[in-house]
């Protein structure tokens, strides 16, 4: 078994992971220099100032870069169901609640129909680019048929990348295997870097033939998470950090582990909203334990900003979720179906419609640029959020009542820059113009000043003026960011004309299900 | 003696399978079972039973008093 799995694959030279290194490290200056410099950096909109091996390593992940998410896709997989620890806001019934959300089941598959389903899902959806294996369970407590599938997916459809997420207990022991697949993408949840406040998150961890628990357990785990991390960067694999913030246990101390896995070379860290409720079983949906508030995450986020890149577009994807954004085609993609299909993988097809997109994206930047040269000259403290319906591409396309999501983007001077999403998809199922969904919509994203649409039907449109958001879809089917920093101007424009007042809005809601497919 | 999988608590997660020092675990119908007349109750292999250790739903894998006790060979 070890032997096949080193077959064919490239172990990345020393050199090349010197070079990665060096420009790690020169990475980690990045945002020190001044300014708003961070806004394009890392996890925005273009390269900024991430070093180009980096940047190219990232570009067409959707899971990393918020640009790509907008015109590529991932797909999970779903092989490992077994995990090695125990999380309080996990209910095992369920997938791992690290990478997705609670309450949800993912269909287990073999590697062998799990290698079948990315070639078929491949070949369909062009924009597939990033196959990820992260739950249920824990992809490394089953290395096994993790790494079966690599090795399969690898063999077929070497242009897919490859990555894995972790709750990091095992993870020391497979680092040389990670490198050897090419895997250039880990993401590791690490909630605490204190044993004290871990003990509080986990009631026990297996390792070595035995169960540990209490502070014991939390200190095992984050002593092996951090070792994990740092035999990754070492080796020139990029890391992310995931950390569920929950109120009261974890949330001030998520700085401390912002410094931690920062100084261990985490290129990325995406906090999470703790999701619990009673329904879930979790320990912390029956002790009532509560997540936090869309103005509590952003504003952990934002401190957390200044040390590296956040990532704020995770939408805790169900892990056998398939397709770009917040849109979930995994019902095409069933077992049944998958094992009846004839799967002709063409290489060529897929480069000639990623060459496409390319192009779109280049075009998108520019509008955006020239947009925003036209702020260069006005002086405004104002700073509001506005939400936007996408169904992609960096496009106004979606209509108002169809959107499962909301993009939503923080405007200032400085431009557009993507600070989160809210997820609506639960609420929408009574179809438009359904006037409690139409409530939960407007909490959800209660927190903007405008929400831009396609479309938008004259009901709806009335209510939300009433709440103080104005609708906008004279952008239908433009560029976001270029649209909105138009709408941007004018508004400042009114506000300085004194044809309005600039107030600053309330607080949003996080939703608390599961994102299902509204089919 | 040997342990037992209350089969209506067990989430199929398949952790218990590869910890048993005897492969006693096996996939039946769905969930997973334990074959008494394997199951040492991991005497003389490890401190505690590890199928019970590792399993995340709590008294899934328990022992079952219709087996005497597992007698370690002299
Ligand atoms: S690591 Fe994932 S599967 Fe394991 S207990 Fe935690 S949330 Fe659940
Ligand atoms: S107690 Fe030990 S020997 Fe018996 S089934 Fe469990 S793991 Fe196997
Ligand atoms: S570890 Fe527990 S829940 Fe998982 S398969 Fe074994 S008995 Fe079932």
């Amino acid at each position: 078994m070890q032997a096949s799995i080193h077959e064919g694959t490239a172990v990345p030279s020393a050199a090349k992971v010197g070079e990665v290194m060096q420009a790690i490290a020169e990475h980690k200056g990045c945002g020190t220099s001044g300014g708003s410099g961070k806004a394009s950096c890392g996890s925005a909109a273009g390269q900024g100032d991430l070093p180009t091996e980096i940047w190219e390593k990232v570009k067409n992940h959707p899971c990393y870069s918020e640009e790509a998410h907008h015109h590529y896709a991932r797909m999970h997989v779903a092989v490992a169901p077994a995990c090695n620890i125990q999380c309080n806001y996990c209910n095992r019934k369920y997938d791992c609640a690290n990478e997705s959300r609670p309450g949800v089941v993912s269909e287990k598959l073999t590697p062998e129909q799990a290698a079948k389903k990315v070639l078929a899902v491949a070949s369909t959806i062009p924009q597939m680019t990033v196959l990820g294996i992260a739950g249920p369970g824990d992809p490394l407590a089953n290395p096994e048929k993790t790494f079966k599938t690599f090795e399969l997916i690898a063999k077929t459809a070497p242009d897919i990348k490859l990555c894995l997420s972790t709750n990091g207990l095992a993870l020391p022991d497979h680092v040389d295997t990670i490198a050897g697949f090419n895997v250039d993408h880990v993401t590791i949840t690490i909630n605490m870097v204190d044993p004290e406040i871990g003990a509080k998150i986990y009631p026990w961890v297996f390792w070595k033939h035995k169960r540990y628990t209490g502070v014991e357990a939390a200190k095992l785990l984050t002593d092996r998470q951090l070792q994990g991390l740092e035999m990754l960067t070492e080796r020139g694999i990029l890391c992310k950090v995931n950390s569920v913030m929950i109120p009261g246990v974890n949330d001030k101390h998520l700085v401390e582990v912002n410094k931690a896995v920062k100084s261990r070379g985490a290129f990325l860290h995406n906090i999470m909203p703790l999701i619990s409720a009673p329904e879930h079983g979790t320990v912390f949906g029956l002790t009532g334990q509560r997540g936090p508030t869309a103005q509590e995450l952003k504003a952990l986020q934002d401190s957390c900003e200044g040390e590296m890149n956040m990532m704020r577009h995770c939408r805790q994807c169900r892990a056998d979720a398939v397709g770009l954004l917040g849109e979930d085609r995994s019902a095409e993609f069933t077992t049944d179906k998958i094992m009846a299909m004839e799967v002709n993988y063409d290489l060529d097809t897929r480069k000639a419609y990623q060459a496409k997109v390319e192009e779109e994206r280049v075009a998108k930047v520019a509008a955006k640029q020239e947009e925003l040269s036209t702020l260069a000259g006005e002086m405004s403290d104002i700073k509001l959020l506005v939400a936007v319906a996408t169904k992609g591409s960096g496009l106004i396309n979606e209509h108002f009542g169809h959107a499962k999501e909301f993009q939503v983007y923080e405007l200032s001077t400085a431009g557009a820059k993507f600070v989160g999403h809210r997820r609506v998809d639960l609420y929408c199922q009574g179809g438009f113009g359904d006037e409690e969904s139409l409530e939960t919509v407007i909490r959800a994203i209660n927190d903007c000043h405008a929400v831009f649409v396609a479309k938008i039907g004259g009901c709806p449109k009335a209510d939300l003026l009433t709440a103080g958001i104005e609708p906008v879809d004279q952008f239908a089917h433009e560029f976001i960011e270029k649209s909105a920093i138009a709408w941007f101007k004018s508004y400042l424009d009114k506000v300085n004309s004194g044809e309005i007042e600039h107030v600053e809005r309330g607080d949003a809601e996080i939703r608390q299900g599961a994102l299902i497919s509204a089919a | 003696m040997a342990l037992k999988i209350i089969s209506s608590q067990c989430t199929s997660c398949s952790a218990c399978e590869p910890e048993c020092p005897n492969v006693a675990i096996t996939e039946k119908n769905g969930t997973f079972v334990i074959d008494p007349k394997k199951c040492t109750e991991c005497l003389g292999h490890f401190d505690s039973p590890q199928c019970a250790a590792v399993c995340p739903v709590d008294d899934t894998c328990v022992i079952d008093n219709s087996f005497p006790r597992y007698q370690v060979p002299a």
